[in-house]
């Protein structure tokens, strides 16, 4: 065949979806003529909303989350303590977070976590902002918030290493059962860590 | 059910030991885990919905984790159906320095296997390995003998007796080192191996107390700073040329080196 099967714009909307987490060749394609049937301003809409992602999305400045004002709302709250910065690994972390209603400090994503096998070192993360943060003082507690998983905990270890020298009390988000659970199905990690930080009952 | 009379191999589900090499997200809260089995060599699955607060396996799942698992065998992917923990090497996950250890480890074995190829050597050296890591042995000679040990398995081992150039036996002296025909080089024959590395005396008497012994017996030695920088380096490279290509948790082994561990 010398021609291609589709019209080019489409055969390159398809290769562009397919580019897509989760999106296989097959969905990009039914994505594709879907798009087609789609009305006009709909169909642009959409493609404002993609190219606004990167044009007027922006890390903030101070806690790195991902915003469209600089600093974010959460940076410019007056209400909230700034001497308390709660460390997360992920943006979404910090919507999780938020659903508490309970924390009302500061944060800092770091946007990843610490994966020597995966390549993610200290350098891909947004440890040094943290680090010159700190350096310009009124911060009185750290909050590591980072996953308790193995890449979560050592880059919690290598945070808390970057910022120890400084006088700011460092803390963990305590590790134990989740609620609603069965105590059997627990796995040992999370029992020993429940057990060694249980609290008096009153 | 019909399922015991058919060949093991082809059973829907299996039972087996095995140890987490490494995970990744996958789909809205599964993971897809690189296990480690005695038998059936590497093997990847499906770890269903463990990202969840209340996943039952979630714990079991962590990376380095010696597990017993009930495997489902899938048309592309296997999925785990059960998971309970066998060790959690909670020491080793206590320490960055050896976390990160446990990961280079991981990592090398990763990219030393084939899936659905008997492993029991290599696994068996990996538990071992990761125990001396959460006890009291330094964790440089527990990588050294880690790699040796691997290279023992999978039929690379360097020679650390003879020249590999002329096969005269090795004098007490400082000799060089080259990964191409990976061995020791004399220093006679070195002007034909431009690429070869300086090995020195020490260097090469560890290596060779480490490819001879068991890890128990060399667990007592402690590799001065100088010496694990050396063979470091030198296995890297050698592990470089086997694999021919790069190691990805080197770059944050050595960052945490720089930094004093």
């Amino acid at each position: 065949m010398d021609y291609l099967p589709a019209a080019a714009p489409i055969v390159r909307l398809i290769e562009e979806l397919n580019k897509l987490p989760g999106v296989g060749p097959k969905t990009a394609q039914r994505l594709a003529y879907h798009l087609i049937r789609t009305p006009a301003e709909e169909v642009s809409s959409l493609a404002q909303a993609i190219a606004a992602i990167k044009e007027q999305v922006v890390f903030c400045s101070q806690c790195q989350n991902i915003t469209d004002i600089n600093p974010c709302v959460i940076c410019t709250d007056a209400r909230r303590d700034a001497a308390q910065i709660c460390v997360v690994e992920q943006p979404l972390d910090v919507l999780a977070l938020e659903k508490t209603h309970i924390f009302k400090g500061m944060y800092h994503v770091l946007h990843g976590a610490i994966s020597p096998i995966n390549g993610v070192g200290p350098g891909d993360l947004k440890v040094q902002e943290l680090v010159d943060r700190i350096a310009k003082g009124g911060v009185d507690e750290i909050i590591l918030a980072t996953n308790p998983s193995l890449e979560g905990e050592a880059t919690a270890t290598y945070v808390q290493r970057q910022i120890g020298g400084t006088m700011v009390r460092i803390t963990r988000l305590a590790r134990g059962l989740p609620a609603g659970i069965d105590l059997e199905y627990a796995d040992e990690v999370t029992l020993s860590r429940a057990l060694a930080g249980r609290q008096e009952f009153d | 059910m019909g399922d015991s009379t058919m060949p093991v191999d082809q059973r829907k589900l299996y039972k087996t030991e095995a140890l987490v090499l490494r995970h990744m997200p996958m789909g809205e809260a599964d993971r897809l885990v690189t296990l480690l089995t005695p038998r059936y060599g590497k093997v990847r699955a499906v770890a269903k919905g463990v990202r969840r607060i209340k996943s039952r396996m979630g714990g079991t799942l962590e990376q380095l984790t010696r597990i017993n698992a009930l495997i489902r065998r899938g048309r592309n992917l296997d999925t785990i159906s059960q998971a309970e923990t066998l060790a959690s090497n909670l020491p080793l996950r206590e320490n960055l320095w050896k976390t990160t250890c446990g990961m280079f480890m991981a990592e090398l074995v990763d990219k030393f296997t084939q899936e659905g190829e008997e492993s029991s050597g290599i696994y068996a050296h990996l538990c071992e390995s990761l125990d001396a890591l959460g006890s009291g042995t330094d964790p440089e000679m527990v990588l050294c003998h880690f790699q040796l040990g691997l290279l023992l398995l999978t039929g690379f081992q360097p020679e650390l007796r003879r020249c590999v150039s002329c096969g005269m036996s090795l004098k007490p002296t400082a000799n060089f080192f080259s990964h191409s025909p990976g061995g020791v080089i004399c220093p006679t024959c070195r002007p034909e191996h431009p690429s070869a590395r300086p090995l020195s005396l020490s260097a090469l008497k560890l290596l060779r107390l480490v490819a001879a012994g068991d890890l128990q017996a060399s667990s007592r030695v402690r590799i001065p700073k100088e010496l694990a920088v050396e063979l470091g380096g030198l296995l890297r490279q050698y592990m470089r040329h086997v694999l021919e290509q790069d190691l990805k948790s080197t770059e944050f082994l050595d960052l945490l080196r720089r930094e004093g561990r």
